[in-house]
């Protein structure tokens, strides 16, 4: 590792506020791109399920 | 070739066969994208000149160039959408818009934070920047318009001409930095000489910009899996799928 | 290709078309108005208006900073190596800002030609490289002083 220690890594030198919340943002809204289909696929799946169930039993 | 333009732009085919890319896709941008990026958070030596706030560049310069080269990708499918009316490449346009947008916000933010501590300022109104904030509100605008039309198909050309004239964005982009004045320094990465940025850094950068792209892929598949489920669900096949598991 | 395609792909190239001609007019229409400060020989040459808000960019001439010793005052030459303007600011410098730097200064110009700045941004180059590179550099130039004459071209 470059840094000599787990909190100079943190600190960066001063920089650390600025470098880490850049990366904080990515993360989250890279998080959100993932997750956000995943959660509707799982939903559409159930109401197609739901759906077909219903006019298979018709 | 013909043959095989239609049967790529079949929506059940597609959804077969990017079924099977996807895992692929996934690790590839997991893999590359945490390797990449604590190799240049932690192992990299910092900047001569800015010290350690240059290791911004890992995630600012990928968010950036996936976000043009997504623009031109959707752009692309806009045009196949107009010119043969696939009703796959409506649906890219659609599911690529909300992700670019996203890409470019990030750009846009991490740059504000990378340039507080380099230049002095959050914002400034040179080309670049501008330029990229006009490529967020046509990521905004062809969502907008998709969602303001109730016929799909209206929608679907709509956006689509929105995302032709759109790309006419990516060129000014890209060279602002050379053909004005501006506060943002020109590319770093050369694809035809060399790069001024040192090996030693540009390894990790290589890594996180592959990730990114792969990235975008596995995010637009995974939409356009869900729209076309959406869209085909009346038809045979996606009965059979579902009823099956 | 059918027809009727092929009608679609001549719509899509006018529009393409259309829009990049567009573009590059409205581009050269506002020229001057897209750059974002005037370089020092553009001021030299007059082409700044006076006691209006402007900026310039450009390097910082070697040896030109003047602190003052009881304000943040600080005076400074931007320079284009064909011209210097004289800026004088009172305020925090960026971290990046030094001799034979980039720079962009915002403010107004005065009759004799001196720059009031309210703000200085510092401009950076392309470059990026681990400071014992940068140090290797160094050494090697200093070493050879017959070759100064390969440093680059200005950069702003």
């Amino acid at each position: 590792m470059f840094f000599e220690s787990f909190a100079a890594l943190l600190a960066m030198d001063g920089h650390g506020p600025y470098v880490w919340s850049a990366y904080a943002i990515t993360l989250a809204t890279l998080i959100v791109l993932v997750v956000q289909p995943l959660a509707a696929k799982r939903r559409q799946l159930r109401e197609l399920r739901g759906f077909l169930r219903r006019t298979e039993e018709q | 070739m013909w043959a095989w333009f239609h049967k790529w732009s079949s929506p059940r085919w597609f959804y077969q066969l990017s079924g099977r890319v996807l895992p692929w896709l996934a690790v590839l941008s997991l893999v590359s994208l945490v390797v990449g990026v604590i190799w240049g958070l932690a192992f990299v030596p910092p900047d001569y000149k800015q010290g350690n706030s240059f290791r911004i560049i890992y995630i600012h310069v990928p968010a950036a160039a996936v976000a043009m080269a997504g623009y031109l990708m959707m752009a692309t499918a806009g045009a196949i959408s107009l010119i043969w009316r696939i009703k796959l490449a409506d649906m890219v346009v659609k599911c690529a818009a909300p992700i670019g947008a996203a890409l470019t916000f990030l750009a846009l933010v991490t740059g504000a934070i990378w340039g507080k501590p380099t230049w002095g300022t959050w914002w400034v109104w040179d080309a670049r920047i501008t330029s990229v904030l006009v490529l967020f509100f046509l990521y905004i605008g062809i969502i907008a318009l998709y969602e303001a039309f109730d016929n799909k198909e209206a929608a679907g050309r709509a956006s689509a001409i929105l995302a032709l004239v759109g790309a006419v964005n990516i060129p000014i982009i890209y060279w602002s930095v050379e053909w004005w004045y501006s506060l943002h320094q020109p590319a770093s990465i050369s694809f035809t000489g060399e790069s001024s940025i040192h090996p030693e850094m540009l390894r990790p950068l290589m890594l996180t910009i592959s990730g990114f792209y792969c990235f975008f892929g596995w995010v637009l598949l995974l939409q356009v899996r869900n729209e076309i489920l959406h869209r085909e669900r009346n038809t045979r096949w996606v009965r059979d799928l579902i009823l099956q598991r | 290709m059918h027809p009727v395609r092929r009608q679609r792909l001549a719509i899509v190239l006018l529009i393409v078309a259309g829009t990049a001609v567009a573009a590059a007019l409205l581009g050269y229409a506002l020229r001057e108005n897209i750059n974002l400060f005037y370089p020092p020989s553009d001021i030299a040459a007059g082409k700044a208006p006076v006691g209006r808000d402007i900026r310039a960019g450009g390097m910082v001439l070697e040896g030109s900073i003047k602190r003052a010793t009881d304000s943040l005052q600080v005076s400074f030459i931007v320079t284009d190596y064909q011209a210097n303007v004289p800026v004088t600011y009172t305020g925090i410098l960026p971290d990046l800002f030094s001799e034979g730097e980039g720079v962009v200064v915002s403010g107004q110009l005065d009759d004799a030609g001196l720059f009031h700045a309210d703000q200085v941004l510092a401009k950076h180059d392309e470059n990026y490289m681990p400071p014992e590179v940068s140090d290797a550099l160094e050494k090697a130039k200093a070493q050879s002083p017959g070759q100064s004459g390969t440093q680059s071209k200005p950069q702003y």
